[in-house]
């Protein structure tokens, strides 16, 4: 048994699956939040797998910047998040509707 | 017949089942999971299984900085977090079925349409990396050179990014 391309593009989609799962299911916006960045991780791994196969280190470049951005990214919305729970003491989503129209 | 088992493909397929069945079953807990430190923990051994399938792709600089930023700074940032709100267990809220229904449809479709482009890539072995000799260098000289502007603009990033995070999180002050 020899691993192709293909067996590594399966893995990353499902694990964007899966993360896009609980993204639609969960109603902590922590846990949402972790959800996000398996799906970063899903589209680093089928990154590094097509610069494999195509012998190029383009695609590695692309996740070192992906991760870079994904850090900046939860430093942030972490941020935010601490900001509301100051403010409204929840982290439930179905209870943040101030903007609800 | 051919009665020669090359070892070292068949410990590649083993390690990379391995790995992806733990890092598959790591995701759904993350999801599944009551308690947001049980699924911050879980998210930790997810990322750190996706190292190793980077360890198998060769890609041995950016499996280390996926350990050091992930599994390190990131997850400690969640934890830190999930602790300073002091979240409880999710209580049981009535879940919608129509909610259910829809999410399930969605990332199922959403699977499908994946799976439309497997056939599109040949399924050829993955062949090694020429150029696997330092990966660091090679790398860096890539970095330095082609994709020298959006490193610039990634370091802007992750300054506004800092600059952005005091601002949020700072207590307001009242000018009199």
């Amino acid at each position: 048994m020899t691993v192709t391309i293909g067996h590594y593009l399966l893995v990353s989609g499902l694990l964007f699956t899966i993360g896009l799962l609980g993204v639609i299911l969960r109603r902590n916006i922590l846990v949402i939040y972790m959800c996000l960045e398996i799906m970063l991780s899903a589209a680093a791994l089928a990154f590094v797998a097509f610069a494999k196969f195509n012998d190029v280190l383009d695609g590695q470049i692309m996740v070192f910047f992906l991760i870079t951005v994904a850090a900046a990214e939860v430093a942030l919305g972490l941020a935010i998040i601490v900001a509301y729970y100051r403010l409204k003491q929840t982290t439930h989503i179905e209870d943040m509707n101030s903007m609800k129209f | 017949m051919q009665f020669v088992i090359d070892i070292t493909e068949l410990m590649e397929f083993t390690l990379f089942v391995v790995f992806s069945f733990v890092m598959l079953m790591c995701g759904l807990l993350v999801v599944v999971n009551r308690n947001p430190v049980a699924s911050a923990l879980c998210l930790a051994m997810c990322f750190g299984m996706v190292a190793g399938l980077f360890l198998l792709l060769e890609a041995f600089f950016l499996s280390v900085v996926q350990i050091l930023v992930y599994a390190g700074a990131v997850m400690v940032l969640f934890l830190f977090i999930v602790m300073l709100l002091d979240l409880k267990v999710e209580k049981r809220r009535k879940i919608k079925l129509q909610g259910i229904f829809a999410g399930v449809i969605v990332t199922v479709f959403f699977f499908i349409l994946c799976q439309q482009f497997a056939p599109l890539v040949d399924n050829a072995p993955m062949p090694h990396l020429t150029q696997r000799v330092n990966d660091v260098k090679s790398l860096g000289h890539l970095l330095y050179s082609e994709y020298m502007l959006p490193f610039l603009i990634v370091g802007l990033i992750l300054l506004v990014a800092t600059v952005g995070v005091v601002h949020v999180s700072r207590k307001e002050v009242k000018i009199k």
